[in-house]
């Protein structure tokens, strides 16, 4: 049985601690504790002096555990853990006591009995700390690969920025050739470039010595952690497998098809992607034009806007004006959604330019007769007649079919509409909770180029930070299963929220140690009780019940 | 001097503890009962620790995790739920269930965090001592409380609960999915089942016994005692000690944990 010594270092954080709990007490009472070899106190113990006095004391007392008492984990544990590696002890050995944001400050008029509670808390510390094992932190090695799955303008994007980073890069496309739903628009907005200007990457990304592009390609399994994904595709018929390091899923998204809407016939009834076609082939003779918006959107089947649909319309009204300036054009909106300075410009522009807007409502939708279209006028109070020659429907961006069979096999999260979901819309805005996989472009979520190629941009980014490594070091936290114990039922590895665990040739859990982030909810669910939580075991915290003063 | 409570709490590293940290930033005053656990996720709080708390003669424990939808490892918090639901069925059975409380705290309810501590301290302090401190504590729900604790502990309850959103809401392999209530009485059944055999259990290893003792000494139906008997015997956790005229006597065949 090692011996245990513990040193623990109470701080009176200039008056904060000091002021209102008796520190002085605090030390005497410590000394008593178990396995406590060595306790003193500090007026700062974060400061220079105080960190060399902890290195100092685990030198000349020899000690195994350290304890600071003092503010709080969340800001402090880890300069302390680093305190104790640089004199050689092992980081997982530390524990804090939190006696200040959680104590003194919270018992401002109660010295006597914050001073008490202090003493608890510190010999809960002292329970715990006498159980701590040291834990090594897992390195895992990196393959420098990106597969990206998905070869529009978000795919390729973030391909050639990879590239270009001199990363390997491996574009899967399901479809014969690279491009996306960019092949088929005309002009983009707000610039009015030519979509095929856009397109001319294409080529940089085909030409680009360190891009493997394999077309008409699917992924049809995918299995691994970060840096060591193995991903099964599907070629004409062959199944080739991919190893790389990270995936970015581009898989995009694709327009609805109205059928049965608002009279929806393909001819004279068209989409906005239609009639981009249209206008490719300069092929607009027709004088009166109507678009409506939010068609199939923004309704109880899709509640969501779709995000590019008024200025896609804003864009090819104008685009007709250009080409025919005395067509009349009409636009039904609900509400027009152009955020920022350039967009709202771009709309006060399309007035200037005399196209009409008039606004519906939804309880009232327009009716599209023959040659004319129904609509109640909301500001004038009135049902009006607006006669056409074509009218143009702007439908949302919809998720792509086959998203949920993807995301199955990358095991990550879908929202409602079935587009991909990120871990976190603002802390970690282009990643999954699956460490290693990114997204961007319309997958996520109805996008214009511009905040697809941003998106893109961060997705490169963020997969750089992994493959840029050679080693990957993970936390020492995590979970084990006890392979004697385990029963193989496989709860764990319904519950593991990272898919962190798994069942080895034997059917027995085993946990990826480059996935697990040691949250603990496969210990605490386990019929068996076969897993230890590491640094939050089952013993560990049952000694700080029993120290907690219950008897 | 008025009743002290001793509370426990267990709060999760991201949400929780930080809203603790942040009420002490704060200066938000509340009592001095709670001492506090930290853990990474509240889903690492095993219901059997909270039965273990209150064993030890702490007057009320209270876990606290994220609100739903912040997780910070994404829906730890509802699972944890999950089985703490069932904690709290385990406890009504035993009237102990006003000791504990499941509570979301987000990082930023610094204010909230002393409000709720305040106002579990009061129900604490209503509920009154734990019934297992001071020098006389309550054998009869001691041993409830070990069957419980047993309950929570075996493979059958744990496993149901392992596979709720299997059940309820991914469905098996089979792509069946049971409706919630369905769900729940199996529950209900399997706890009530459960707690029953644990307390045969618990009586069996101190003294051989015979189903009409149990069935007295446990103000239960002999029936429905037979029924369990029959199959823990079945189970091997039990065996014939000695039969007294025509009276089988039962004896557990493992020691107590």
């Amino acid at each position: 049985m090692e011996d245990i010594r513990i040193g623990v270092f109470i701080c009176h954080c200039g008056t904060n601690i000091g002021g209102f709990l008796d520190v002085l007490s605090l030390v005497e009472y410590t000394k008593t504790l178990p396995n406590v070899t060595f306790a003193t106190d500090n007026l700062y113990t974060c400061s220079e002096v105080g960190l060399s006095v902890i290195k100092e004391k685990i030198k000349e007392h020899d000690l195994n555990r350290v304890i600071v008492a003092s503010c709080t984990p969340r800001t402090h544990e880890p300069l302390f853990r680093s305190t104790c590696q640089e004199a050689g002890l092992n980081p997982y050995l530390f524990e804090m006591v939190n006696i200040r944001d959680q104590c003194s400050w919270v018992h401002m008029k109660e010295t006597e009995a914050a001073t008490e509670k202090a003493k608890i808390l510190l010999s809960m510390g002292v329970a715990k700390a006498s159980l701590l094992q040291p834990l090594e932190k897992f390195t895992i090695d990196i393959n420098p690969t990106a597969l990206i799955i998905g070869g529009g303008i978000a795919g390729m994007t973030a391909a050639l920025n990879l590239a270009n980073q001199e990363f390997r890069v491996i574009l899967i496309e399901k479809e014969q050739e690279l491009g996306g739903l960019l092949r088929y628009l005309y002009k983009l907005y707000p610039t009015h470039d030519n979509a095929s200007k856009v397109l001319e990457i294409r080529n940089l990304v085909e030409n680009h010595q360190k891009i493997k592009v394999l077309t008409s390609t699917e992924p049809v399994k995918i299995e691994g952690f970060i840096g060591n994904y193995k991903v099964s595709v599907k070629r004409r018929d062959e199944i080739y497998d991919i190893n790389t390091g990270i995936i970015i899923v581009a898989t995009g998204a694709q327009v609805l098809k109205p059928e049965g809407l608002f009279g929806y016939n393909g001819s004279n009834i068209i989409t906005q992607l239609e009639l981009e076609q249209l206008l490719k082939e300069n092929k607009i003779n027709v004088k009166n034009i109507a678009m409506i918006q939010c068609v199939g959107a923004r309704n109880e089947e899709r509640r969501y806007c779709s995000n590019i649909c008024c200025m896609t319309a804003l864009k090819n009204a104008m685009l007709i004006k250009e080409l025919k300036p005395d067509a009349n054009i009409t636009i039904l909106f609900r509400d027009i959604q152009t955020q920022g300075t350039t967009y709202e410009e771009y709309y006060r522009k399309a007035r200037e330019k005399g196209i009409t807007f008039i606004k519906y409502i939804p309880e009232k939708l327009p009716i599209v007769k023959e040659s004319n279209i129904e609509v109640y006028n909301d500001y004038l109070n009135q049902d009006i007649s607006i006669p056409y020659d074509m009218v143009v429907l702007s439908t949302p961006l919809i998720a792509n079919p086959d998203s949920e069979n993807l995301a199955k096999m990358l095991k990550v999260p879908l929202e409602e509409n079935h587009f991909f979901l990120e871990a976190h819309v603002k802390l970690r805005p282009v990643d999954f909770a699956t460490d290693g996989i990114y997204v961007c472009g319309s997958a996520h979520w109805p996008k214009d180029i511009p905040d697809t190629i941003s998106q893109a941009y961060a997705a490169a980014s963020r997969a750089s930070t992994i493959i840029s490594k050679n080693v990957l070091e993970v936390e020492g936290a995590i979970a084990e299963v006890d392979e004697d114990l385990c029963i193989g039922c496989g709860i764990c590895i319904k519950i593991c929220p990272y898919n962190a665990i798994s069942k080895d040739e034997n059917g027995i859990a085993h946990v990826t140690e480059a996935s697990c982030k040691g949250c603990g909810l496969c210990g605490a669910t386990c019929p068996e009780k076969a897993i230890t939580n590491h640094h939050f075991t089952t013993k560990q915290i049952l000694a700080q019940i029993l120290a907690s003063g219950g008897k | 001097m008025s009743f002290e409570p001793k509370i426990l709490g267990f709060l999760c590293n991201w949400c929780s503890y930080a809203g603790a940290d942040l009420a002490g930033v704060s200066r938000v005053q509340y009592p001095t009962n709670i001492r506090v656990i930290r853990v990474m996720c509240s889903g690492r709080v095993d219901p059997v620790f909270v039965v273990e708390a209150l064993a030890t003669g702490l007057d009320g424990v209270i876990v606290m995790g994220c609100h739903p939808g912040d997780c910070h490892y994404i829906d730890g918090n509802y699972e944890e739920k999950m089985k703490l639901d069932l904690l709290s069925k385990a406890l009504q059975l035993i009237g102990l269930s006003g000791r504990f409380r499941l509570e979301w705290v987000s990082a930023s309810e610094g204010v909230r965090f002393g409000q709720v501590v305040t106002n579990f301290t009061e129900q604490i302090k209503n509920e009154g001592a734990s019934p297992f401190s001071g020098s006389k504590p309550n054998q009869k729900l001691k041993e409830d409380l070990e069957a419980i604790k047993r309950t929570l502990s075996d493979n059958r309850l744990r496993t149901l609960v392992g596979r709720e959103r299997t059940i309820t809401e991914f469905g098996n392999v089979y792509e069946e999915i049971i409706e919630f209530e369905e769900y729940e009485k199996k529950i209900d059944d399997a706890l009530n089942s459960e707690f029953l055999r644990n307390k045969i259990l618990i009586k069996l290893e101190k003294e051989p016994l015979s189903v009409k003792d149990l069935s007295k000494s446990l103000n239960i139906e002999s029936s429905l005692i037979l029924e369990h008997v029959v199959s823990l015997k079945a189970k091997n956790l039990i065996d014939f000690n000695r039969i007294d005229g025509i009276t089988p006597y039962y004896h557990a065949l493992k020691e107590a944990l």
